[in-house]
């Protein structure tokens, strides 16, 4: 069995320019933040960014990556409107398909499961309709004759996801409340990385935890990162919770100067960059 | 009475001090809830929340509420279930939930905006975006809260319609067969769709506010019945929860004056 251990560098190598990328977690939890810092150090641009949107939309957005964003909202949780996303969309920065949240679950599922679309309810009747003219309708073939929306898969060419622990062969863990919808996007996308918290032994994995945590397989991964606070500054229930200074002052900075600040070095840099902004602030 | 200013703010709360305006509303937001059953309150912002609260602690104990994250908790704060975003989504579907979500602008048919102002294609304000809004509103009952009742929310038409209205929804009667705005409460009164073409009436003033007020504040015609009524008074008990058991620090008064 393959060791799939690589750096953050060595994962976002593989991507390029024009690709599809799906980035897991929810708003500003659980981001695969570390493998977002490294991609910002590439110069990939012109994506089409597939995210529950959080700061990960934010920061591409900022940095100009972004040539479409498919998404449902874009928020900072504790801060409701996400500010690089919100100047983004007022300057006109990047197409958009703004999509309803259980439309948009639907659309990884079909990718998943290599269904060219699902039949949602959700969007009839709603400007989501008006806003995304290539969306079609399809009518149940039974008696109720009921018309829904029928969502095209997400299929996507490369996805991020961050958890608490994974082993080196891909199978990846969450130990907090929520799943978000990770294991879907690995299964949506052609390419999937996994960015842990801790490689740990495949047995260390079920020591302490059900085997339900074991949320991501093997099978669809393609690269697993061990990013210790690989997802700062958002919440990574029960390894840490947001920094919610941090991201205050992340909403709060003029984009160049935040990234001049913070976004310059590798990620050993960031982290020492956030640790001596910590000791200013303290 | 049609809108004149007999205020009642001295008359609640037996020995407790009248009720403010921000606890008319926490009572306004808990109705919502009754008679509701054994159902999850998804009660969005801070008033509608103490609203849920208020409702399971008197008189909607069967309401299910979560932790505001993944997990289903009791009043006390037992953990009684597990709710993480993706069973959420097929809870709804399933219709056995009602939904109270904040309003950026809302029409004369409910028809609901969060997600940005000015032109979709290049927003002069961008703002959440539709999150659920869209399933909310086809699939449970949804209601919605506004705190500062205004022309600029209560618009003649959205920029983007999130949640739909019933005019919308009566063009989809199959797909929409689950649609159900059961109620509006801002800072000035109640509102419904009880009226023969489903636009908004209003339905409870709460006292201290009059009818030419709420008028005023209203960028379309609302349906104003001969006889409007105040806003019920929240019992002793009732008020006794909010101030001492649910919202100790009155941060309440920070989303409603008065």
């Amino acid at each position: 069995m393959s060791d799939k251990a690589m750096t953050a560098e060595e994962a976002v190598a593989r991507l390029e320019s024009g690709m599809t990328l799906g980035i897991g977690g929810w708003g500003s939890r659980r981001k695969p933040m570390a493998l977002v810092r490294a991609l910002l150090r590439t110069e990939i641009t012109d994506l089409t960014v597939v995210s529950y949107g959080g700061p990960d939309v934010g920061m591409l957005a900022a940095a100009g990556r972004i040539r479409k964003l498919v998404a449902a909202f874009a928020t900072l949780d504790s801060i409701p409107l996400e500010p690089h996303f919100r100047a983004a969309r007022e300057r006109g920065a990047f197409e958009l398909m703004e999509v309803d949240e259980a439309m948009f679950m639907w659309g990884l599922h079909a990718a998943a499961n290599r269904l060219p679309f699902l039949p949602v309810r959700a969007g009839i009747g709603s400007d989501v309709m008006r806003v995304n003219p290539s969306l079609r309708t399809v009518t149940s073939p039974y008696a109720d004759g009921e018309t829904f929306v029928a969502m095209p898969a997400l299929r996507m060419d490369a996805a991020f996801v961050h958890v608490n622990r994974a082993d080196r062969l891909g199978n990846g863990q969450y130990l907090g409340p929520d799943p978000y919808f990770d294991d879907l996007f690995c299964e949506a996308a052609d390419a999937a990385y996994v960015s842990c918290e801790r490689i740990v032994d495949t047995a260390e994995l079920t020591k302490e935890a059900p085997p339900q945590s074991l949320l991501i397989k093997r099978q669809v991964v393609t690269g697993v990162v061990e990013a210790p606070n690989g997802a700062h500054f958002t919440s990574c229930a029960p390894d840490y919770g947001r920094d919610e200074p941090f991201q205050k002052r992340y909403a709060g900075t003029a984009w160049p100067e935040f990234a001049e600040r913070f976004l310059t070095g590798d990620e050993h840099a960031y982290q020492e960059a956030v640790r001596a902004w910590r000791e200013e602030e303290a | 009475m049609s809108g004149g200013g007999m205020g009642r703010e001295g008359m609640g709360g037996d020995g407790l001090g009248g009720a403010t305006r921000a606890e008319y509303c926490v009572v306004a937001c808990a109705e919502a809830w009754r008679g509701a059953g054994e159902i999850l309150a998804s009660p969005m912002g801070l008033v509608p929340s103490l609203g849920a609260r208020l409702a399971r602690r008197t008189f909607a104990p069967d309401l299910l509420l979560t932790d505001g994250e993944a997990l289903l908790v009791g009043p006390d704060g037992t953990v009684e279930g597990w709710l993480p975003y993706r069973q959420h989504l097929a809870l709804v579907t399933g219709g056995r939930r009602h939904v109270m979500m904040g309003a950026s602008q809302i029409d004369r048919y409910g028809n609901q905006n969060i997600s940005c102002v000015g032109d979709w294609a290049r927003p002069r304000r961008q703002l959440l975006g539709v999150r659920g809004a869209p399933v909310n509103t086809l699939n449970n009952a949804t209601s919605y809260w506004v705190p500062r009742h205004s022309r600029r929310v209560f618009v003649e038409q959205v920029d983007m319609v999130c949640g739909v209205g019933y005019d919308r929804a009566a063009a989809h009667p199959a797909t929409a067969r689950f649609h159900r705005l059961p109620r509006v409460v801002s800072d000035l009164g109640v509102f419904d769709f009880a009226t023969p073409d489903r636009s908004m009436r209003l339905a409870s003033l709460h006292p201290g506010v009059t009818v030419e007020q709420v008028e005023e504040a209203t960028g379309f015609a609302l349906a104003v019945p001969e006889e409007v009524p105040y806003t019920r008074e929240p019992s002793a008990d009732e008020l006794r929860l909010i101030r001492e058991v649910l919202d100790p620090e009155n941060a309440r008064a920070r989303e409603v004056q008065g």
